[in-house]
C-alpha cells in the first residue's frame, strides 16, 4: 500500500568537507581567525612580530665586521645611510676573548678538546639508542681531527696513524654490520667494544689535566686511589669482614690522596717527564669559565645530593634534621652570599696559611650551593616512588643500601633527571655571578669591554651575542630535558 | 608438660653496636653528629686562629659606628651620618620593596601569559612560547644589566624637558617624566593628614608610620570585608530561593564611597614632580637601578609562573570542564568555581618557590648599584669596616629569615586551599 515510501537501496559516496573547513583556509580560520576577537588578537600579534622584525633586522643587517672601534662603525653605518645599525666589530674582535678569556691562545685547542670529548662521554649517559661502535667511532674521530691542530712531531704522527687506523676501523665496522641483528653478529663471532662509560670514568681524571695542564702523573695518581680503595676492599673483604673493609676502602685513598699522591706523581714525573704546559686558574675566562664552574659543580653535586637526599628521608633523627638544617640553609640564602663566602671567608675557615685560588673555592661553593638543589630534587624523585617498591625490597630481604642501589635509586634518579637538567640549566646561568666577585665570565669581560675607549657605548651587540651563547647551551639542555622527559614516560598516560 | 621459657638473656658485647640493628642506628648518628661537630670545631678553630692572626678579634660594635656614605634610594630617612645598622635597615627595606613589586608584577604579567600560552590562537600562542623561552633561557643578571643599560642609554635626560620646545615631555597630564635618571611620579600628599607615628624614638630601627595610609587603607579592607559579607548574604538566598540578587553596584558602593570620602576629609592630592634647573623636584623618584631591577626580575620570573600556570591548567582533566558544563554553569564560572580552585591547587607550591627566588635574586642589585642589603651591609659596609665574617653573617641571616618567613606565610595559604581528603 505505502509505496509512497523511498528507501535508499545504495549508498552515497562519501562527500569532502566544506572547503573552508580543511587545508590551509581551514587552518587559519581556525587557528587565527576564529570570531571578532580572536582576529583583532591575530592582527594586532602579526602588527607586533612586523614592527619588531622591521625595526631589528635592518639594524642586525649592517657590514661593520671589521671595524676596529665604534666611531668607525658609525662611519661605515653613516655612509650606508642607515639612521642606526649594529657594530659587529666588538664581536668580531673580542670572540676569542668570550670564549676563552684569557686562556693562552696556542694551547686554546686543549679546553675545546675537552669540551667535545664532554659531550662524548656523556653520551651513554645521556642517550641509549647509539650503538657502542658508534661512541668509540666518535671518540677516535674527535681525537684524531684535533691531532691536526697541534705541532706536528714523529711521536704525533704515530697518534695521527694509529686513530687513522681505529677510524677506519670501526667505521667499517658500522658501515659493513649497519644491516644486520646484533645478536646474529655476536653469534657470528663479532667482538663486543668495550663499554664507554669506560671513557666517562676516565674522562673524570682528563678533563682537569687538559684544562689545568701540568704533569700527567697527578691525574693517573688520582684514579690510583680509585683503584687502591677497590683493591683494599676485595683483599681485606673476607678476612676482616665487610664492615671494616668498607672503613679501610674509604681511609685508604684518602689517605693516598692527602699524604702519598703528591709523592707519587713527583717522583714519576721525574723518571717519565709527560705533561702538558700548565695554565694557571686566572687565565680562565669567559664562556670556558662558565662551562668549567657549571660542569664541575653539578657533576660533584650529584653524589652529594644523593646522600643529602638520603639523609633527609632517613629515620634516623640527628642524621636526618642536619641534612635538613644544611639543606634549608643553603636554599634560604642566595648564591651571590655564597660567593662573597668563597672571595672573603674560605681562606678565614681553613688552616692558615692555605690559599686555594678563587675559581676553586667558587667551584667549591658553587657545589656546596648546587648540592641542596639536588638533594631537594633527588627527594622529589625518591618520594614520588610509590611505597610498594620499598615494601617489596624489604621483602625480598634486602638490606637498606642493596634496597638502596638496586630497587630505589635506579627509579628515584630516573624520575628525577628532568629536574637534575634543569637545575643544572640554573646553576649554568647563575654563573654568571661570578663577574659579580671580579671574576671574567662573559658578563665579566662585557663591563672592561664597554669600558674600553674603542667600544665605550656598546650596549645591545655585546649582551645580545652573551645572552645568544647562553641561550644556546640552556635551550638545547631544557629541549633534552623534554626529550628525556618524553623516552623515560614508561606509563600509558 | 612442656614449659615455656624466656630466651636467655644476651649479655651486651660491643660488636652489637655495629652488627645489631637495635643499636646500629644509634651508633650510626652519634658517629655522623661527632663527624660533622669536629668539622665544626675545626672551621672555628682555624677561624678563631686566623683572625688572631690579623688582629680582628670578632665584635658587633661596628653596626653602632657611622655609616659615612650616602644611599640614593631609600623609603625612609636616613643621613651618611647615620649609623651602620640603619644603613643595612634602609637596605632591607630596599631589597623587600623590590621584591614586594616584582612579585606581584611578575604574577600579573605571568598569569596573562600562561592563560594566553593556552589561547587557541596560534600567533599568539607561538608569540608567547617565544617570550617564555627567551626570558628563561638567559640569565637574570644578564636581564638585569641589558635593562638598566637600555634605560640609561635609550631615555632622555632631564634636560631634554627644557626649554621653550623640549626633545621629550611628560607623559599623563605633565604628572609622570621617564628620564635616563630615573622615573619621576605622583607622590600622594595629604593636605589635612593627620601626621605621622615615630616609632623606637631616636634608635637605628626609627621609621615613621602614616596615620593618612593606615586610615585609607583600613577603610578600604573595611570596604572588602562588607562587600564579603554582601556576597554571603547574596548566597543564602540564593539557597534559599534560587534567585541571586543583584549585588555588584552595592559591593562597588561599600568599597568605593568610604574610601573616597576618607581621603577627600584628608585633603589627598598629588604632589606632581616638576622641572626646577637641570632636574625634577617634588613627586617621587625611583632610580633607574630600581627601575632595572624591578622590570628584569619581574620579567624574568614571570616567565617561569607562565609556564607554571599552564602546567597548572593542563593538569585539570577536561572532565572536570564537561562536568561543570553539563551541570548547567556559564563559561565564566566554570573557570571561577571549577578549574581555577583546582589549578590553583597545583600552581601554588610552585609559586612559592619562585617568590623565593625572586626575593633571592634580588641580590643582584648590586650589579647595577641600587643599594639592597646586599650592597649596604654585605658591599659598603663589609669594604669600609673590613667585617667580613659579621657582616656576611648577618646578611645571610636576613636572607634566610625572609626566605622562611615568605614560605610560611605562603605554606599557611596553602594549607587552606589544600584538598581535604577524608
Amino acid at each position: 500500500m505505502n509505496d509512497l515510501s523511498f528507501v535508499r537501496t545504495e549508498m552515497l559516496p562519501e562527500r569532502d568537507p566544506p572547503p573552508s573547513t580543511t587545508g590551509v583556509i581551514g587552518w587559519l580560520r581556525k587557528n587565527m581567525f576564529d570570531g571578532v576577537w580572536n582576529t583583532l588578537l591575530t592582527i594586532a600579534s602579526i602588527g607586533l612580530i612586523v614592527w619588531v622584525l622591521g625595526h631589528i633586522l635592518p639594524w642586525i643587517w649592517s657590514p661593520t665586521w671589521n671595524a676596529g672601534s665604534l666611531d668607525q662603525c658609525r662611519e661605515i653605518v653613516g655612509a650606508s645611510g642607515k639612521a642606526s645599525g649594529a657594530c659587529w666589530g666588538v664581536i668580531h674582535e673580542r670572540w676569542p676573548q668570550m670564549l676563552y678569556g684569557f686562556y693562552p691562545a696556542e694551547l686554546r685547542l686543549r679546553p675545546t678538546l675537552a669540551f667535545f670529548l664532554l659531550f662524548i662521554a656523556l653520551i651513554p649517559v645521556l642517550f641509549n639508542m647509539i650503538s657502542r661502535r658508534m661512541n668509540w667511532f666518535l671518540l677516535a674521530l674527535v681525537l684524531f681531527v684535533a691531532t691536526f691542530f697541534t705541532a706536528s712531531s714523529a711521536l704525533m704522527i704515530v697518534v695521527q696513524i694509529v686513530l687513522a687506523a681505529a677510524v677506519l676501523y670501526i667505521g667499517y665496522t658500522l658501515v659493513a654490520n649497519s644491516g644486520s641483528d646484533r645478536a646474529e653478529q655476536i653469534a657470528a663471532g663479532a667482538r663486543r667494544l668495550p663499554n664507554p662509560l669506560i671513557f666517562t670514568a676516565l674522562y673524570v681524571f682528563l678533563m682537569p689535566w687538559l684544562l689545568w695542564g701540568g704533569t700527567i702523573w697527578t691525574p693517573v695518581g688520582a684514579a690510583l686511589g680509585f683503584v687502591i680503595g677497590w683493591l683494599v676492599f676485595r683483599l681485606l673483604a673476607p678476612v676482616l669482614g665487610t664492615l671494616t673493609a668498607i672503613i679501610l676502602a674509604f681511609a685508604a685513598p684518602v689517605l693516598w690522596w692527602l699524604l702519598l699522591n703528591g709523592l707519587f706523581a713527583s717522583a714519576m714525573h721525574a723518571i717519565l717527564p709527560f705533561g702538558l704546559e700548565p695554565v694557571e686558574s686566572r687565565q680562565f675566562g669567559g664562556l670556558l669559565l662558565s662551562v668549567t664552574i657549571g660542569v664541575t659543580a653539578i657533576a660533584v653535586s650529584l653524589p652529594m645530593g644523593i646522600v643529602l637526599a638520603l639523609g633527609r628521608q632517613s629515620d634516623l633523627v640527628i642524621v636526618k634534621s642536619l641534612s635538613v638544617i644544611f639543606i634549608e640553609f643553603i636554599r634560604g640564602v642566595p648564591l651571590i652570599t655564597l660567593l662573597f663566602v668563597a672571595s672573603v671567608l674560605l681562606n678565614i675557615f681553613l688552616p692558615p696559611g692555605t690559599d686555594f685560588d678563587i675559581i676553586l673555592r667558587v667551584i667549591i661553593m658553587a657545589t656546596v650551593f648546587a648540592s641542596a638543589y639536588m638533594a631537594e630534587v633527588i627527594r622529589g624523585g625518591l618520594a614520588a616512588l610509590p611505597k610498594g617498591q620499598y615494601e617489596a625490597a624489604d621483602a625480598l630481604g634486602l638490606d637498606y643500601w642493596k634496597a638502596q642501589r638496586l630497587i630505589i635509586m635506579p627509579q628515584a634518579l630516573k624520575i628525577s633527571i628532568p629536574g637534575i637538567v634543569s637545575t643544572f640549566i640554573g646553576l649554568f646561568k647563575d654563573t654568571t655571578l661570578v663577574s659579580i666577585i671580579g671574576l671574567l665570565d662573559p658578563v665579566g669581560l662585557s663591563n672592561s669591554i664597554r669600558a674600553d675607549t674603542n667600544w665605550n657605548g656598546i650596549v645591545w651587540e655585546l649582551y645580545g651575542f652573551i645572552a645568544l651563547l647562553f641561550f644556546i647551551f640552556t635551550f638545547s639542555m631544557s629541549r633534552y630535558s623534554m626529550y628525556l622527559e618524553r623516552r623515560l614516560r614508561t606509563d600509558h598516560r | 608438660m612442656t614449659t615455656l621459657t624466656d630466651p636467655p638473656k644476651e649479655s651486651f658485647r660491643l660488636s652489637m653496636l655495629i652488627y645489631d640493628s637495635r643499636y646500629r642506628s644509634m651508633t650510626i648518628q652519634i658517629v655522623a653528629l661527632i663527624a660533622v661537630l669536629t668539622l665544626i670545631g675545626w672551621l672555628i678553630s682555624n677561624t678563631a686562629q686566623n683572625l688572631a692572626d690579623l688582629g680582628k678579634q670578632p665584635s658587633f660594635s661596628f653596626l653602632g659606628e657611622s655609616a659615612g656614605y650616602d644611599i640614593n634610594q631609600r623609603l625612609i630617612d636616613y643621613e651618611n651620618q647615620d649609623s651602620h645598622l640603619r644603613a643595612a635597615f634602609v637596605g632591607l627595606l630596599n631589597t623587600l620593596l623590590v621584591a614586594f613589586m616584582g612579585c606581584i608584577a611578575a604574577t600579573l604579567v605571568g598569569v596573562f601569559v600562561g592563560v594566553l600560552r593556552l589561547s587557541n590562537n596560534w600567533v599568539v600562542a607561538r608569540l608567547m612560547t617565544i617570550y617564555v623561552e627567551m626570558f628563561r633561557n638567559v640569565p637574570v643578571l644578564l636581564w638585569i644589566i641589558l635593562v638598566m643599560a637600555i634605560l640609561i642609554e635609550t631615555l632622555p635626560a632631564p634636560r631634554a624637558f627644557r626649554g621653550e620646545t623640549p626633545e621629550a615631555s611628560m607623559m599623563l597630564g605633565d604628572s609622570v617624566a621617564f628620564t635616563n635618571r630615573g622615573f619621576y611620579v605622583p607622590e600622594p600628599l595629604f593636605s589635612r593628614g593627620i601626621g605621622d607615628v615615630h616609632l623606637f624614638g631616636e634608635a637605628a630601627l626609627r621609621f615613621d608610620v602614616s596615620l593618612d595610609l593606615i586610615a585609607v587603607v583600613a577603610t578600604f579592607i573595611a570596604g572588602l570585608l562588607i562587600s564579603g559579607l554582601i556576597t554571603r548574604r547574596a548566597d543564602r538566598i540564593q539557597a534559599a530561593t534560587g534567585d541571586r540578587p543583584r549585588t555588584w553596584h552595592w559591593k562597588a558602593a561599600v568599597i568605593v564611597i568610604p574610601t573616597v570620602a576618607v581621603l577627600a576629609i584628608l585633603g589627598f592630592y598629588l604632589g606632581k614632580p616638576e622641572l626646577q634647573g637641570f632636574n625634577f623636584a617634588g613627586g617621587t623618584h625611583m632610580r633607574n637601578s630600581l627601575i632595572a631591577l624591578w622590570l628584569a626580575l619581574s620579567l624574568y620570573t614571570a616567565a617561569f609562573i607562565a609556564e607554571i600556570v599552564r602546567a597548572g591548567i593542563l593538569a585539570i582533566s577536561k572532565g572536570q570542564t564537561e562536568a561543570a558544563a553539563a551541570l548547567g554553569l556559564r563559561q565564566r564560572r566554570i573557570m571561577s568555581l571549577v578549574v581555577l580552585p583546582q589549578a590553583l591547587r597545583v600552581i601554588i607550591p610552585p609559586l612559592i618557590s619562585q617568590y623565593l627566588n625572586l626575593t633571592k635574586n634580588s641580590s643582584l642589585a648590586i650589579a647595577v648599584g641600587y643599594m639592597d642589603i646586599t650592597g649596604t651591609l654585605m658591599g659598603i659596609t663589609l669594604n669600609q669596616t673590613g667585617r667580613e665574617l659579621e657582616t656576611i653573617l648577618i646578611g645571610m641571616l636576613i636572607y634566610l629569615t625572609i626566605s622562611l618567613t615568605i614560605s610560611f606565610v605562603m605554606n599557611l595559604y596553602n594549607d587552606a586551599v589544600k584538598l581535604r581528603e577524608r
